[in-house]
């Protein structure tokens, strides 16, 4: 099979203005909960930085900037109907529309290439953009979320495989010890996002994929959903607040994600977004048109 | 709390107003300098290519934008900047300080008791710019004065910016040895204890 240019061209366009408008505008759940977590924040510095965030998004989307200056190292997640036609032409499309939005958002340059210790100065590098792909079988449709995580809130990100006996106490242990040292520097009120798993790698991807479910949703399982509960009212208890000044609050949110387990192990990853957490996610149909589900009622 | 207003070079005397908690708008000359810088300084021993004396190091990787046309002499504009994570340069903050004669850090989160002790030898303070507002910052920088060291790329390089009442920054260590965000983690560790207690029983799935 042979990569049809004029497909990429028209992919990598609407793949390059759906990066550059998530640079500077938050997902409508990330606005909401900011809202809400503002109201209740009355009292020290809390307030005052609550203003400066939000005097941050409005300039940004007054002035069409990216909202934060690390745009992240670009990754993208993809879930790949098996009837979507256009399987050649996605990747080169992906690649295509990074070099484009790093010019026109503009990005950050963000790709800086291990061992030779080069900034590429394009977003393109060894394995970057990462693409993580799902395929969804009877689907004939690209659903794909681009997440800008910067460095701050990346710095945070650990995996490791506790023994059984550890328990799930000791998953929350892991978590509470690494949000109240790293995650003082995340910029808070992070989302937080845990994966459970049989071994490292699996958990540590599983946390990521957690941060693309919205603010506010829960685990389909019961048990899970009350332990997403039951960390976020631990976390908040503690009362990081906005930027690690103090505040009622520490978290947006909690997010769990997780994969059947070995007997003999119980591995834990964990994966935090900043409160600028520009996370889109867009189907896109064989005919082009899309659906912009993160930003209701955005044009590209 | 007190707020300040002070303009670069910022004097031994000004650094000695402030105590944590404060609030400074600073007006000036503000340098941008993150890990490669602090390594290049202190690791290698290299000369900083500006003088730092009495100014600002900024702890942020900025995007920039060249406005000048080909042919003409560089001019950029900054597009968006925000702090970054003070606490990756904790290693080589003190010996920093004590190379340039910098006054003011300016960073985001707080930064450990190495950097503590070279506030206090240094009469210098931290700083922290609320993370993740980096258009609010990117509009404080009036001009954008020069660039040193491009090769190591755009988000590593000493950008010179021009700024008025850059700010809020909210003094996090002051020359006194206080440390604001260290404070603040001794009750998020006594907190945290209190949590996990209170967790306890709730997360038994195994029995």
């Amino acid at each position: 099979m042979s990569c049809d240019s004029q497909v990429v061209e028209r992919l990598s366009g609407l793949v390059s203005s759906f990066i550059c408008h998530s640079a500077g505008h938050l997902p409508d759940d990330v606005k909401t909960r900011l809202a809400q977590m503002k109201e209740v924040e009355t009292e020290g510095f809390a307030p005052s930085i609550y203003d400066v965030m939000q005097k941050n998004m409005e300039m940004a989307d007054k002035l069409g900037r990216p909202s934060c200056q690390d745009t992240g190292l670009p990754q993208f997640f993809a879930k790949v109907g098996t009837g979507f036609p256009y399987l050649e032409e996605i990747e080169p499309a992906l690649i295509e529309a990074v070099k484009k939005a790093t010019v026109e958002a503009p990005l950050r340059h963000n790709a800086v290439e291990v061992f030779d210790e080069v900034n590429t100065g394009n977003n393109v590098a060894r394995r970057i953009p990462w693409i993580d792909w799902e395929l969804v079988p009877g689907s004939d449709k690209l659903e794909l979320y681009f997440y800008m995580a910067g460095g701050g809130c990346s710095l945070p990100g650990f995996a490791k495989v506790l023994m059984p006996l550890e328990g799930y106490d000791g998953i929350a242990k892991a978590v509470f010890d690494q949000m109240t040292t790293y995650g003082v520097n995340a910029c808070p009120p992070c989302l937080v996002g845990i994966g459970i798993a049989g071994s490292a790698e699996v958990a540590a991807k599983l946390s990521k994929k957690a941060l693309l479910r919205p603010v506010g949703s829960h685990n389909d399982n019961p048990k899970a959903a009350q332990m997403e509960k039951d960390i976020e009212d631990g976390l908040n208890s503690v009362g990081l607040g906005p930027g690690g000044f103090g505040g009622k609050l520490s978290v947006m949110g909690v997010n769990i994600e997780q994969a059947a387990r070995h007997p003999a192990t119980l591995a834990v990853g964990m994966s935090t977004a900043c409160w600028a957490h520009r996370r889109a996610g867009i189907i896109i149909s064989p005919d082009f048109t899309y659906d912009f589900f993160t930003h209701k009622g955005v044009t590209l | 709390m007190s707020i300040f207003h002070f303009t670069t070079p910022v004097t031994d005397e000004d650094i000695r107003k402030v105590h944590i908690g404060d609030v400074i708008y600073l007006t000036g000359e503000i340098v941008t300098g993150r890990d490669d810088v602090h390594h290049r300084v202190v690791v290698s021993g290299k000369e900083p290519p500006v003088d730092l004396k009495g100014k600002a190091i900024f702890h942020a990787g900025p995007i920039m934008k060249k406005i000048s046309a080909e042919g003409e002499e560089d001019k950029y504009k900054v597009i968006s900047v925000g702090p970054t994570t003070s606490m990756r340069m904790e290693k080589a903050e003190a010996e920093f300080l004590a190379a340039t004669g910098t006054k003011i850090i300016i960073g985001k989160g707080g930064m450990g008791p190495k950097t503590t002790k070279g506030c206090v030898d240094n009469c210098a303070i931290h700083t922290i710019f609320p993370g993740g507002c980096a258009v609010v910052a990117a509009e404080e920088c009036v001009e954008t004065e020069g660039v040193e060291w491009l090769d190591l790329g755009m988000p590593e390089a000493m950008w010179k910016l021009r700024v008025e009442e850059f700010g809020p920054l909210v003094v996090s260590i002051d020359s006194y040895g206080d440390n604001l965000i260290e404070n603040n983690k001794v009750e998020f560790e006594k907190k945290k204890q209190a949590a996990l207690e209170s967790l306890k029983g709730k997360l038994d799935y195994m029995s």
